[in-house]
């Protein structure tokens, strides 16, 4: 079993690739991989708790861990507690970590 | 101790242009603050990332002089990151692809990178216990 950690820097409102980035996700969860979504530039504009996305809201009903980069955030307006359930603010240390431990990373 | 990582990141993006080099230095950063030792393979436009002709320029919409802008340029934060390195006991090794830096005219690049092949590019990721490829949009 790997590591796959994917980051996705697409507006979902904007990018259908967004949506294909989720779905990988998903399917390699369903393979067995431990997988993690790191959402970073305009990928967190989904994670605001009113924003209507299907794709990810799938994710959310995984165990895929799903990060939102925190610097963005800010950048963003976004504050951490407007975030919807599931997502957590988190560093991009995280992407560093995971790399560290050999995950596969993937930057769409 | 520690375990000592090597990572690799290839970069795609020119200057001045995407979120994704600030998003990139920024992880850069984050490594060499562990300590990693960091690889960086840069190909297409982010061989002007390194570019030592980068120069300031004032601002004459908003009135300001070059100092008054002080408008941030790459070459001077890779230089910086390459400072930080050393202050973490981690290596930054810089490869710019030479086809690329050829097509381009950039050349002259700051002192840290060097000129490669895409050869560099396999032997980094062979030798990385991660590689992360950040593609143009």
């Amino acid at each position: 079993m790997r590591g796959y950690l994917l980051i996705e820097s697409r507006d979902p409102f904007e990018s259908t690739g967004a949506a294909r980035t989720c779905e990988l996700a998903i399917q390699l969860r369903a393979a067995g991989h431990d997988v993690a979504l790191f959402l970073v530039q305009n990928g967190v504009l989904a994670v605001r708790s009113g924003a209507r996305r299907t794709e990810l809201d799938k994710v959310l009903g995984t165990k895929i861990e799903v990060l939102a980069d925190d610097f963005s955030l800010r950048e963003r307006g976004i504050a951490p507690a407007s975030l919807s359930g599931g997502v957590k603010a988190a560093p991009i240390d995280s992407v560093v970590e995971r790399m560290a431990a050999g995950w596969n990373a993937i930057w769409h | 101790m520690a375990t000592k990582h090597t990572l690799t990141f290839v970069l795609m993006d020119a200057p001045f242009e995407s979120a994704r080099t600030t998003i990139a230095f920024r992880l850069l950063h984050a490594a060499l603050d562990r300590g990693y030792d960091v690889n960086v393979f840069a190909y297409e436009g982010a061989v002007a990332l390194s570019f030592a002709k980068q120069a300031q320029h004032p601002n004459a919409v908003h009135g300001r002089d070059v100092a008054q802008e002080d408008h941030p340029l790459s070459k001077n934060w890779i230089a910086a990151l390459m400072a930080h390195a050393r202050t973490r006991g981690a290596d930054l090794k810089w490869v710019n692809c030479g086809l690329c830096v050829d097509e381009r005219g950039v050349g002259e690049a700051i002192e840290g990178a060097r000129r490669g092949s895409p050869a560099d590019c396999w032997k980094m990721a062979q030798q990385s216990t991660a590689t992360l490829v950040i593609p143009t949009k």
